[in-house]
Order: structure tokens, then sequence, then C-alpha cells
């Protein structure tokens, strides 16, 4: 194949990305969306395949990696989705690393004359340095996702913070530079020394960057990486001059870097307070000094009866819900409820979830219709209107305290649960949520708490609704 | 410029900036609630760079660079085929309602 053949190949595949993303604007025309991206990387191997002098390697990893793809895909549990993204995304950055080290192994195999000029010395150091955060900062998030805090104390979803650890990581990147710097201007045959030095501290940095970010703070953090997967991707691009992982991987890096604005925005949030971190460690002295206010506490016939006799009910679920894998009673409780004539409509919080749009994957998999389902602007106005807002382990997210001037979460967007008739709330306790605040919604003269695990409360409600 | 052949780099940095353009304007049209599956499918996008591996794997020998490229391409395969299919299982939950919602529809 031509040059200008496989260039114009790759074009098409490029445009078959946008089209994948574009597609995501709508539920029904996403899964055309995901058939273009498809097709795109199909056309992107084989393509690449015909131009290389040996194909066994190649068709070999794709067929070992690609099993263990179709598996990992059909397994795994929509709750472990946020692990998976950052344990895809911890590959991504490693292959990126491994691609960098062959060019500077035989330049010539790529078309890159040797020596290496300049030019793509500069793009291979920046490539690798991403691709290497991208992998031991995934790897962080990933155990941290996982919850495996007690076997590492790396992986703590607890902020892990010391005395000058900005002061550490600022000298442990210059470090990373200088090596870069040596690197680019090595004499021919002397690359490899400060080319793995340099990638040995990226792989520190990023294992240093993302430990003392909390675990509240995660849907920030994978949001992130996702992004430094992209740049990753794009940096190896321009070493290769191939403008196909140029395209890929901005589009990724741009997704990547407005999901975790969303994010930010919906947690009131500054992106780097997020990214220095210790949120979650230092809270918790806001608790303690309300605990003698009394809640009123109904059992799950009462929340029946009030449920059968509205006319509209919003449902907030947060993570609890899911962590109590509560969601396919709840889609039952609301389907008895629309049987009954009860309009019924969920409310969703961006952070609701352990990544951007989590909740909305848990309630589709549960079969909730996703046009019950609303986003939190779509919804708020409608909280005055509504009989029941039914809170089910969702805490901060509904914490009036928000709209109050110094209060820790001040100015943190919230559903408006408040301002419903009655305020029904599910939770296994009383203790506080993640910010570690009272939340004055529990004492409301409107609100009744209804205690226990959301699952068996909310069997017992749909038992009850006759 | 006259007769001067632009710098690939130039070349290339171009192709970048207006396809971060595209990216900014296109995923702000992604509904929030297809936000999970974003992630996944941009993770299958970016495993694209499968394409720099498979380039390493086969210059001819059999040598490191060889090697490396190989382990690269089957690390970023499970990417490739794993981040498309969780989309589309994830897709598939949010398309399976279509009669649900007509059912209830009709009910009301």
């Amino acid at each position: 194949m031509s040059a200008n053949a496989i260039a114009l190949w790759y074009l098409f595949a490029s445009v078959l990305f946008i089209l994948a993303l574009k597609g995501l604007s709508h539920p029904l025309t996403a899964r055309r969306g995901n058939r273009f991206g498809m097709i795109g990387m199909a056309i992107a191997i084989v393509v690449t395949l015909t131009i290389t002098n040996r194909v066994d390697l190649a068709l070999g990893a794709l067929a070992v990696g690609g099993v263990v793809g179709y598996l990992v895909a059909k397994r795994v549990e929509m709750t472990q989705m946020p692990e998976l993204v950052a344990g895809m995304h911890s590959l991504v950055g490693l292959a990126a690393v491994l691609i960098a080290m062959a060019v500077v192994n035989n330049p010539s195999a790529f078309g890159i004359p040797n020596p290496i000029p300049t030019g793509n010395r500069v793009e291979l150091f920046l490539g690798t340095f991403i691709g290497m955060m991208t992998f031991s900062g995934s790897i962080i998030a990933f155990g941290k996702l996982a919850g495996l805090g007690k076997q590492f104390r790396l992986f703590s979803s607890a902020p892990v913070v010391f005395k000058g650890q900005q002061m550490v990581n600022l000298l442990i990147a210059i470090a990373m530079l200088v090596f870069g710097i040596l690197f680019v201007t090595a004499a021919p045959g002397s690359e490899w020394m400060p080319f793995l030095l340099m990638t040995a501290i990226a792989f520190v940095l990023g294992i240093l960057i993302i430990i003392p970010i909390g675990g509240a703070d995660m849907p920030v953090v994978i949001s992130m990486l996702n992004s430094y997967s992209g740049w990753a991707a794009s940096g190896i691009g321009f070493s290769l001059n191939n403008p196909l992982l140029i395209v890929a991987g901005s589009l990724v890096g741009s997704s990547g870097a407005i999901l975790s604005y969303i994010m930010c925005k919906a947690m009131n949030r500054s992106f780097f307070s997020v990214i220095l971190g210790g949120f979650g460690a230092a809270e918790g002295a806001a608790t303690g000094t309300t605990e003698q206010k009394a809640v009123r506490s109904g059992s799950p016939d009462d929340v029946a009866f009030l449920l059968g006799n509205a006319e509209s009910v919003i449902i907030i679920p947060g993570y609890g819900l899911a962590v109590a894998r509560a969601q396919h009673a709840v889609k039952e409780m609301a389907q008895k409820l629309i049987a009954k004539g009860v309009n019924v409509r969920y409310a969703i919080h961006p952070v609701a979830g352990r990544m951007p749009g989590h909740m909305n994957v848990l309630l589709a998999e549960a079969e909730v219709p996703y046009d019950q389902v609303f986003e939190m602007e779509d919804i708020n106005g409608d909280f005055g209107t509504a009989d029941i807002a039914f809170v089910l382990g969702a805490n901060d997210v509904v914490n009036p305290l928000a709209e109050e001037k110094g209060s820790p979460i001040y100015g943190m967007p919230i559903l408006e649960a408040h301002k419903a008739r009655t305020v029904l709330v599910n939770k296994r306790s009383m203790a506080s949520g993640y910010a570690g605040i009272d939340n004055p919604l529990f004492y409301m003269d409107k609100t009744m708490m209804v205690f226990g695990d959301a699952k068996k409360v909310v069997e017992d409600i749909v038992k009850a609704i006759e | 410029m006259h007769g001067v052949v632009v710098d690939p780099i130039i070349t290339n940095l171009t192709v970048f900036v207006l396809a971060i353009f595209v990216g900014y304007h296109v995923v702000w049209t992604v509904t929030p609630a297809l936000h999970t599956p974003l992630m996944s499918v941009t993770n299958a996008i970016s495993s694209v760079i499968v394409v720099g591996a498979i380039l390493a794997s086969g210059p001819g020998p059999i040598n490191q660079g060889s090697m490396l490229g190989a382990l690269a391409v089957a690390l970023v395969a499970i990417n490739t085929f794993g981040g498309f299919l969780v989309t589309e299982r994830m897709l598939e939950m949010f398309k399976k309602k279509e009669p649900s919602k007509r059912d209830t529809g009709v009910k009301k």
C-alpha cells in the first residue's frame, strides 16, 4: 500500500473515532457510534499490519490480548467499572513507554533516522514520561478503587500525605526534566542511560501525585488519568509522525480534561486543590456539635403508605444504594408505584457514583428506563412541586448546608431534596457522609428517616405496597 | 515559505491543535448519563496506540525491539477489545429500555 493510501485510511479511521464520540450524545445513537469506533480501530490495525514485514508476532499478541480483553469485558461487574477503566488506562500508559523504548532501540523500524533527530527525541521524552506517569498513577488509582488499602498502604483510600510532599514532588519532577534534557542532547549510542533514569523517575512521580488524593475525589482522578492516557498516545503519535495517533490521543485527552472539569465543578473543588490532595483526612472535626437533635423515624410500611398516596416521587440514589446492591429492588418499587399512577423519577448528582455517569449505568443495569432518570440541572426545579423526595444511600449531595455561607461545603451544587413536601431518607445509621459534616436535612420536620440496609428496606417497601 | 518543506512537527502540531478543538466540542455534546461509556470508549480509542506497537513488533528479525513491540501489542489489545466490548455491554443496557418505556407510557 502506498504511503498516501495508508494516510487516507488513517484519516478515515480518525473520522470514525470522532463519530464514535458524537454518537454518545444520545442513548439511541450511542451503539451505532460504538460500532463506528470498532470499525475505525479494525481499519487502523489491518492497514498497519499490511505495511509491516512480519505479522506473526503482532497477530499472536493481538489474539492473546483480545481474549483477555473479551473475558474482562464479559465478566466485569458494573460496580467495578471504575477499577476496570483505571486498569485500562495503565495499559495504554505502559504501551506508550514500551513503544518509545522500541523506537530508541531501533528508530529505523519506524522510518525515523538514526541517530534520532532532536525533535523526535523531545516527543519521545514527552510521550514516555506521560505514559509512565499514567501507568503508575493508574495502578494506584486502581488499588484505591478496588479497596486494596488494607493489603497495601499506598492503595489506602484515605489520602497518604507527608511533610514537604509537594516540595519532594517538585524536586523529583525537576530531576525527571534534567534526565529528559540529557536524553534529548545525548550523543548517539549513549541515549539509554538518561532515558531509563527519566522513565524510572516518572514511574515514582506517577505514584506520588496520586497517593495524596482521597477516595471521594476518585471521579476527578480517574477522569484526569483518562486525559493523560490520551496525551501519551498523542505524544507517541508525534514521535512516529502518525496523525491517527495524534487525533485519537487528542480526542481522548480533551474528553478526560472535560470530565475532570465537570467532576470538580460538581464537588465545588478547584482542580488544583484536588491534585494537591489531602481532602477527607482533616475533616470530621465538624461533627459532634449536633448530636442531641431528634429525628423522626418510620418503618418500611409507613414509607410504602406515603409513597402509595403520593402523586409525584423523586428518588435520589447514592453510592450507598449500589453498595447494598438495591438497584433492582428500587426499580421494582418504582414499577409498582408507576402502576398505581404515581409519577416516579430519579435524580442523579454528577458525583453520585465512583466515576462520571456511574450511577446512570448502575440504574440502566437494573433496567430502569433512562427517560425516568434526570440530571441535576434538569430536575432541581421540580423538587418544589414533588410530594416526596426519597433519598437512598446519598448524603452530602443533598445537604442543604451547601447553600449556607461558612459551611465547609458551601457552594457545592446539591439536589434540592429539602424543597419537596415530604422527605424520606434511608440510611444505615446516623453517621455523617464522606465530607464528615452533619446534614440538617435529616432533622427537618417534614423528614422521615427509615434506618436499615437499603436492599432490605426497599424490599420490605415493595412487599408493603399492595 | 517558497520551496521550503514544512517540518513534519508543524504539520503534526496543526493536526493536534485542531483535533483538540474537535474533541472539545464533540465531548460537550455527550449526555452526562453516558459519561461512563464515554470513558470506556475513549479508553478503547486511545488503544489505537496499538498501531505503534504493531510497527515496533514487525520490522522483520526477532530481537529486543520486536519483543517489546509484541508485548505492547498484547497489553494494549486488552483495551482494544475489552474497551469496545464493555462499552457495547453498557450501551446494551441503555437500549433495552425502549420497549418498557412504551409499556409504562401505555399504562398511564
